[in-house]
């Protein structure tokens, strides 16, 4: 007995000992994390050969690892040419803003990032992100290279963007060829009135015309801002301040709303869609149309092929509109940052003109099934699949930047979630008038910040 | 009337039929409600990708093995396992092991700031993550900045703020467990000879091993959940599978039949462990604690 | 409460001094009259630092933030941030203006969800605990099953019921609709009024297990003398679970009860996997709607100011129950 407590006392003194000595276990242990993550600040400036930068890569392919897959090769052409080595790290959407937010925090981050280019004004705000000045653009070619359309993408007017457009995408209007010609319709739809006519004309049996994501906050702003720029409004006016609650947009949101609502041709399930359920719809023939930005690949995935159905604009308000009327989508896409507090900014910014030059450009956004904002790029015969040559068009002539302002996400959190709730009333077969439309979007405006 | 206790013992007798229908209905219905979600992930995780969101049926009409390979393409599982079992085991010892001290410092000892003690351990469990997910992760990067030891981004890091969360709660418990083993077991201990340390170890530890296996449960299930901070704090080397998982949703494309094929093969050690801890959630007092 | 046990000063166990290595010399060291009154202290010495170092620094951090103006203009240098006194909780306590309103609202939804949540979880782990307390075919496999809700990882297991509960394709209404005929129409689960429910059962489903973990360890404990005093003396079964079972657990439910309050109350895993950033009005839970107010918008001035008020909240219901618990558990041993 006296010996074994004695062992036992040995035993508990050591385990005191050892919770104690934690930190300093932490320290040993430290050491092999620290060889991963330390090669950074290796080289100091002059020849950047030999740098080594990190580039925090958005998730566009099937995978991550896919993207890795992709994006490596490419990197290695770059260090071949440069010298400068890239420690490529793919990031999930679910987690690139909390990390970027985490990063521009402490102030230690990657040295180049990609950024959805909504993000643009608001991350621009933070003051975290290189400023591309005319110097900046020079040294990769000149902002001239780019669509306009996409640099209007890349930071509030009136500023130096913030970031460098990448990929772009556009949203188009998909439609079952052959549900359409089972319901006798020719020609797809070109005003929304073409559309609800045709859609109550495939609703039925179980069928819609239509599905949308309604329960998808960002999908629903996509949405929201086409239908109040076709009618010649916006959310912010020039100062910045909200403007949820012009008639236009009280219109717009309506309007979208009734799809599920008055008109009908939208299930009502579609109302609590928030994951993807809408290409799961149009793929498997519930619904005979949807509107989506670069779809093919998930069409395809759900088992759909590209000869069942066709890409067309997104439908006006009019046919054969002008100006703000045509607008038939958002700039959508991916841009290009360089964190100001990077120590290799000359290794970065050579990264940023090896990704964006031509071809890279077509490289890359062949690969992911985007377009290429790089004029120069977009004769490649990758881009000029039928749906993709749609997508492009729209894309130079009528696809409009979402607001660019640093409260963008507040707006499309609460916008976002006040369609959400009207889509939940119309669901629940409540009458979604002006009033009750305007009443929300009203409430969102009052929660929007003063600045 | 024999005791209910020990399971060896009680004998069919003891139980009147009203307490055993009873029984037999509670634990049906709750086996029906535990057990749907994990058949629909079952039957989720053989579809193929087309058919996952199609009207959900008892019996799938087909099945396909495919995504059971897929899975460890498609997101480094295999290595996101790894990092969470590392994390969750090293964060489990660790905080059992702190608590274990901490709680028999308060259920056996009654010295100044005990309460104080106890009411701070037991607040930090209230304060919302959110509140210091921030404040945290810059304290990390500062460590890092002044003495070379990376936090941010490690296993770690992790480790440790997994340890903390888990703490409060564990010491609270086991305070629970040890002050319902009677105090006399350690006194005698103590009169035989054993120091406060042999107390704790040859008496009090033994006694509390259905507590200790509950708390370790506790804190290692802690750690294998959580997400937020996960996707702060950590990067793709280090990612845990709470929040690795979260891969199989890409942009466009949401791999449900692979988020649940992966979500069922990495559960199943777990299940197993639990299973392996059977035994040691029922010894309790009985097991010979007391010679 | 038995009498607070003083340490006894253990007889030294002469002999094996000279065996023990590091940890033995140490003891021999110090005076015993110090070493009885450090060792408490010493036992609680790492928990504390480690408190301190993750939860209680930063959240001081985090209460000097919440008097800041920390907007996304400021986060890339947030020591200069300047102060905006209380105008954070100002925002966040203005309940006749929409953002108090829909923090007010948020709160009461949050305060309903978690007595329902933790009142269901620990019911059905208390019975299930009691009605596996005795041996029968098949126990250990029950037990084992009915902890997977625990082992499976959240996003699997809230996607897997946001699955059941779709409207148009969901198991849910399936059976209630398609099978048992109960409903005329599909209900919508994951939005509107239902939502809260379905939020409900999912979180019951996940944390009755470990109530019915920590309960079941704590049924060991239980001397069974009293069990066969009980019998002894005439009482049936339910007598025994409710004079014997239900007082020898209280300890246990004391601490595991306010666990679940927390956990719950706290929860952000579950509602943000099935609802994302934007929670239907109806089941939107605090922890979210703080979400929303910092990381989604970037203003963790108001995040933190709302978290603070959160944890006001929080201390004074905790204060107050272990007030009440523990009067009520010292009257039961007088």
């Amino acid at each position: 007995m006296r010996n074994s407590s004695t062992s036992s006392r040995l035993l508990a003194a050591t385990a005191l000992v050892a919770a104690l000595g934690l930190t300093v276990a932490g320290c040993s242990s430290s050491s092999d994390s620290g060889k991963s993550s330390g090669g950074k600040s290796s080289s100091s400036s002059g020849s950047l050969a030999g740098t080594t930068i990190t580039y925090w890569a958005s998730n566009q392919g099937t995978s991550l690892d896919n993207d890795k897959q992709v994006l490596t090769p490419e990197l290695n052409k770059f260090t071949q040419q440069t010298g400068i080595k890239v420690k490529l790290e793919v990031i999930g959407w679910a987690d690139l803003l909390n990390r970027i937010l985490a990063a521009t925090t402490s102030g230690e981050g990657p040295d180049v990032l990609n950024i959805g280019n909504t993000w643009s004004a608001s991350l621009q705000a933070t003051g975290a992100l290189m400023p591309w000045d005319d110097a900046a653009f020079t040294k990769i070619g000149g902002k001239s290279r780019w669509a306009p359309a996409s640099i209007a993408a890349a930071g509030a007017a009136g500023q130096d963007p913030a970031a460098v457009p990448l990929y772009s995408m556009a949203y188009g209007l998909y439609y079952n060829k052959k549900m359409f010609a089972d319901a006798g319709i020719a020609n797809p739809p070109k005003t929304w009135d073409e559309l609800v006519a045709d859609g109550k004309k495939l609703t039925k049996n179980g069928h819609y015309g239509l599905a949308v994501e309604g329960g998808n906050g960002s999908e629903n702003i996509h949405h929201a801002f086409v239908l109040a720029k076709q009618r010649g409004s916006d959310w912010f006016d020039s100062s910045g301040k909200a403007t949820f609650t012009t008639p236009a947009n009280v219109a717009a949101v309506k309007q979208y709303v009734d799809f599920v609502g008055a008109n009908g041709i939208a299930a009502k399930g579609d109302a609590e869609y928030a994951q993807n359920q809408t290409i799961t719809d149009f793929a498997t023939g519930k619904a005979a149309m949807m509107m989506w930005q670069s779809a093919a690949t998930s069409i395809k995935a759900h088992g759909m092929t590209p000869d069942q159905y066709g890409v067309v604009p997104v439908p006006t308000q009019t046919a054969n509109p002008t100006g703000d009327a045509a607008v038939t989508s958002m700039v959508a896409g991916i841009n290009l940052a360089v964190f100001k507090n990077t120590k290799h900014q000359d290794a970065a910014v050579q990264l940023v003109k090896f990704l964006t030059s031509t071809p890279e450009q077509k490289i890359l956004n062949g690969t992911y099934g985007s377009l290429p904002p790089v004029t120069e790029a977009q004769s490649d015969p990758a881009f000029q699949t039928p749906d993709l040559k749609v997508l492009g068009q729209v894309l130079s002539t009528s696809a409009a930047p979402l607001p660019q302002v640093p409260n963008e996400s507040q707006f499309e959190t609460l916008v976002g979630t006040a369609v959400k709730n009207l889509f939940a009333d119309a669901a629940a077969g409540k009458d979604v008038s002006t009033d009750t439309v305007k009443a929300e979007l009203d409430k969102a405006q009052q929660q929007m910040p003063a600045s | 009337m024999p005791m209910l206790r020990t399971p060896e013992q009680a004998s069919p007798m003891a139980s009147p039929k009203s307490f055993i229908w009873t029984r037999r209905i509670v634990l049906t219905l709750l086996l029906l409600f535990v057990l749907t979600p994990v058949y629909v992930m079952l039957s989720s995780s053989l579809k193929s990708l087309q058919d996952v969101q199609g009207s959900f049926k008892w019996i799938p009409s087909s099945f396909s093995y495919h995504p059971y390979i897929d899975i460890w393409k498609t997101v480094p599982l295999a290595h996101y396992f790894l990092n969470s079992l590392i994390v969750s085991v090293s964060a489990t010892v660790f905080s059992v092991a702190v608590a274990i001290f901490a709680a028999y410092g308060v259920s056996r000892y009654r010295f100044p700031g005990r309460r104080i003690f106890t009411v701070t351990v037991l607040s930090t469990q209230m304060f919302p993550g959110i509140l210091f997910l921030l404040p945290l992760y810059l304290i990390f990067v500062n460590i890092g900045n002044n003495t070379g030891i990376h936090l941010q981004g490690s296993r770690l890091g992790l480790i440790i703020t997994y340890l903390t969360f888990s703490l409060p709660f564990s010491i609270w418990m086991l305070v629970g467990y040890f002050d319902s083993i009677p105090r006399d077991l350690d006194e005698a201990a103590k009169v035989d000879g054993c120091g406060p340390f042999g107390a704790l170890f040859r008496v009090v530890v033994p006694a509390a091993v259905p507590g200790i296996v509950a708390v370790c449960v506790y804190a290692f299930m802690t750690a294998w959940g959580e997400v937020l901070f996960a996707s702060v704090m950590t990067n793709s080397s280090t990612r845990t599978l709470a929040v690795g998982l979260r891969e199989y949703a890409t942009q466009n494309d949401v791999y449900w039949n692979q988020v649940m094929a992966a979500s069922l093969v990495v559960s199943v050690p777990v299940v197993a462990g639990f299973l392996l801890l059977q035994r040691y959630l029922v010894a309790g007092l009985t097991a010979g604690a007391v010679k | 409460m038995t009498a607070t046990a003083p340490p006894r000063s253990a007889p030294e166990a002469g002999p094996s001094g000279g065996k023990s290595a590091g940890g033995g010399r140490l003891r021999l060291r110090v005076p015993t009259k110090l070493r009885q009154i450090g060792l408490p202290y010493l036992l609680l010495l790492p928990a504390l630092a480690l408190e301190l170092l993750i939860h209680i620094v930063p959240m001081v951090f985090g209460i000097v933030i919440s008097f800041k103006k920390l907007t996304l203009f400021y986060i890339s240098h947030w020591n200069q941030a300047p102060w905006a006194n209380f105008d954070n909780y100002h925002t966040a306590i203005k309940f006749n203006q929409p953002v108090g309103q829909a923090l007010l609202h948020s709160f009461w939804v949050t305060c309903a969800f978690t007595v329902l949540s933790v009142g269901l979880s620990w019911l059905i782990g208390t019975a299930a605990a009691i009605l596996m307390q005795d041996s029968f075919r098949g126990r250990a496999l029950l037990r084992a099953i009915f902890l997977v809700p625990y082992a499976l990882p959240v996003y699997a297991a809230v996607i897997t019921w946001t699955f059941m509960f779709q409207q148009d394709t969901g198991l849910v209404n399936h059976v209630l609709h398609d099978q048992l005929h109960l409903t005329s129409n599909k209900p919508f689960w994951l939005i509107g009024d239902n939502s809260f429910w379905a939020l409900l059962t999912v979180s019951v489903w996940k944390s009755w297990p470990f109530a019915f973990l920590a309960l079941m360890a704590g049924l060991q404990n239980i001397p069974r003398e009293l069990y066969e005093a009980a019998a002894m003396d005439g009482a049936g079964i339910w007598q025994q679970i409710r004079r014997i079972t239900m007082p020898s657990l209280r300890p246990v439910n004391q601490v595991l009860v306010l666990v679940l309050f927390l956990w719950t109350f706290n929860d952000f895993n579950t509602p943000y996997v099935m609802f994302g950033q934007s929670a239907p009005k109806q089941a939107d839970l605090i922890s979210i709607h703080i979400y929303q107010s910092s990381f989604v918008t970037w203003n963790f001035g108001s995040g933190s100011a709302m978290s603070v008020l959160l944890l006001l909240f929080l201390l004074v219901v905790t204060a107050v129950y272990l007030l009440l618990t523990s009067r009520r558990r010292s009257d039961a041993d007088a």
